[in-house]
C-alpha cells in the first residue's frame, strides 16, 4: 500500500500550523466530541473516560481502485 | 501416427494420447500433407450455435491451438473497456477500510461503450473525453418506520446495504448529450459493494477510465472466455440389447441414443457435443474394444461470456481485429528481419 495514499493539500503553505487548532476527539466510553487543547490531560469532559479516538482527516484522500 | 488420427485426441482410461499435433512432413503414415492455403480455406470454418445479449457459443474449425488460444488470450486481456481507476475519499466511516472500499468499486463494471472514449495517459489531466465521474454520497440511518422489534436489517435500517445501482453518475463537459440515449451506468444494479449500520456515511467521487485486462482484472470485458475440443464417440463394434441402455447410462443424457434396427436395439451417437468425457464407459469390461473415445484435435468449441458491457459478437469481431493487427505487425517485423536486416536487428524481433 506504500505509495498509493496522496493527501490533497489544502490551501495554506504546507506544513506550517497556525495558531493553536484546536483538535476534537471522540470518546471511546460515551462517543461524545472532545475539544482538547494542547498539554491537557486527555479525558472525556463529560465521562472522564481516558481514551479518545482521533477523527479521520477532513482532507480528501486519492486511492487506485486496484 | 496413422493419418486418420491426425487431427484426434486419443482418449484412454488411463491417459490422453495424441495430444500435440504433428503437422510436419511425413509424420503420418510417412504421407505428405502440405499446409497450404487452400486447403485450409477449405477446411476452415466457423460456426455460430448460440447468441444470447451475454453468451455466445461458436465453433471454430480447422485452425491450430496456438491461434484458437491467442484468441480467447486477446478475449481476456487485450480488449479495452471503462473501469473506475481512482477513487477520492471525501469520508468514509463505514467498517470497510478505504482501501479495500476503492478496490471493489474499481471491480463494478461500467456499461459505458469503450469506443466513445480516448486513452488517458498517465500525465494526462483527466477530460470528458477520457474519464468518466461517479459519486457516491450515502449515510445510513435508523428507519424511524419501522417496528422496535424488527430484525429484517433490510427494513430496520436505511441504507443498510449499498448497491452498485446507487452510484451517481455525473455527466462532464458534453457526456450529458453525447451519452443522451444510453446514460452511463453500472451494468448491474444489485452488486452488494458494502454494508452500513447507522451513523455511518460515505462520500466519495470515482474516476473511470479505458483500460486492458492485462493491466488489470477490472478492464477484462469477459467473465469467461474458454474453448474445449470437440468430443467424438467411435463405436467400434455395434452394442445391442440390454448393453445399449447401459452403454447410454454411462453418458451424459442425450450423447447416446438407442434405436431399433431390424428388430435389434442398437446404441447410436446422437450428439458427442453434449458428452462430458467422463471415460464412465472405459471402466466397464463388457464395453472393452467396443468402443473409442476422441476428442477433434482442430474443433474449439468456444464460449465466451462478456460481463455485459459489450455485446458477446461484438467482442469476438474486435479480438479477431486485435489479432489480425498483432499478424500485421510480426508480417512487418519479419519482412524487415528478412530482407536488408542485420544480425542485431533480428535479435530484437
Amino acid at each position: 500500500m506504500s505509495g498509493q495514499m496522496q493527501f490533497n493539500s489544502q490551501s495554506g503553505a504546507p506544513g506550517f500550523k497556525g495558531p493553536v487548532t484546536q483538535m476534537s476527539y471522540l470518546c471511546a466510553s460515551c462517543s461524545k466530541s472532545n475539544e482538547i487543547k494542547p498539554k491537557e490531560p486527555i479525558r472525556c469532559h463529560d465521562c472522564g473516560h481516558r481514551i479518545l479516538y482521533k477523527k479521520r482527516t477532513p482532507r480528501m484522500v486519492q486511492f487506485e481502485a486496484r | 501416427m496413422a493419418l486418420q488420427d491426425r487431427n484426434r485426441v486419443v482418449v484412454l482410461e488411463d491417459r490422453v494420447e495424441n495430444i500435440s499435433g504433428a503437422e510436419f512432413p511425413l509424420s503420418f503414415d510417412e504421407q505428405q500433407v502440405p499446409f497450404t492455403l487452400a486447403s485450409f480455406k477449405e477446411t476452415f470454418d466457423i460456426k455460430i450455435i448460440r447468441v444470447t445479449p451475454t453468451d455466445i457459443e461458436f465453433d471454430l474449425i480447422g485452425i491450430d491451438a496456438s491461434i484458437a488460444n491467442a484468441l480467447r488470450r486477446i478475449l481476456i486481456a487485450e480488449i479495452p473497456t471503462m473501469a473506475i481507476e481512482k477513487v477520492y475519499m471525501v469520508n468514509n466511516t463505514g467498517i470497510v477500510q478505504d482501501e479495500v472500499l476503492a478496490h471493489r468499486l474499481g471491480l463494478i463494471p461500467i456499461k459505458a461503450d469503450p469506443d466513445e472514449f480516448q486513452w488517458k495517459r498517465a500525465d494526462e489531466q483527466p477530460t470528458d473525453q477520457n474519464t468518466l465521474v461517479f459519486r457516491l454520497d450515502i449515510a445510513c440511518s435508523r428507519n424511524p418506520e419501522a417496528a422496535a422489534d424488527e430484525t429484517d436489517n433490510r427494513v430496520k435500517y436505511i441504507n443498510g446495504s449499498v448497491y452498485s445501482g446507487q452510484l451517481a453518475w455525473i455527466p462532464q463537459g458534453d457526456q450529458e448529450t453525447r451519452f443522451a440515449a444510453e446514460p452511463i451506468r453500472p451494468v448491474h444494479e444489485d452488486i452488494l459493494v458494502t454494508k452500513m449500520r447507522p451513523g455511518q456515511q460515505i462520500v466519495c467521487e470515482m474516476h473511470c477510465v479505458k483500460g486492458v485486462g492485462k493491466d488489470h482484472a477490472k478492464f477484462s470485458p469477459v467473465s469467461t472466455a474458454s474453448y474445449r475440443l470437440l468430443p467424438e464417440i467411435q463405436i467400434l463394434e455395434d452394442i445391442t440389447g440390454e448393453d445399449a441402455d447401459a452403454f447410454a447410462a454411462c453418458f451424459a443424457p442425450g450423447v447416446i441414443e438407442v434405436v431399433e434396427e431390424r428388430g435389434v436395439r442398437v446404441a447410436r451417437v446422437a450428439n458427442a457435443r453434449k458428452d462430458t468425457v467422463s471415460r464412465e464407459v472405459l471402466r466397464h469390461k463388457r464395453f472393452e474394444g467396443k468402443v473409442r473415445l476422441t476428442r477433434v484435435r482442430d474443433h474449439f468449441i468456444f464460449n465466451v461470456e462478456s460481463t455485459g458491457i459489450v455485446p458477446p459478437q461484438k467482442l469476438v469481431s474486435q479480438a479477431l481485429d486485435v489479432l489480425m493487427e498483432k499478424c500485421d505487425i510480426a508480417k512487418a517485423a519479419l519482412a524487415q528481419a528478412t530482407s536488408g536486416g542485420n544480425s542485431n536487428e533480428m535479435d530484437e524481433e
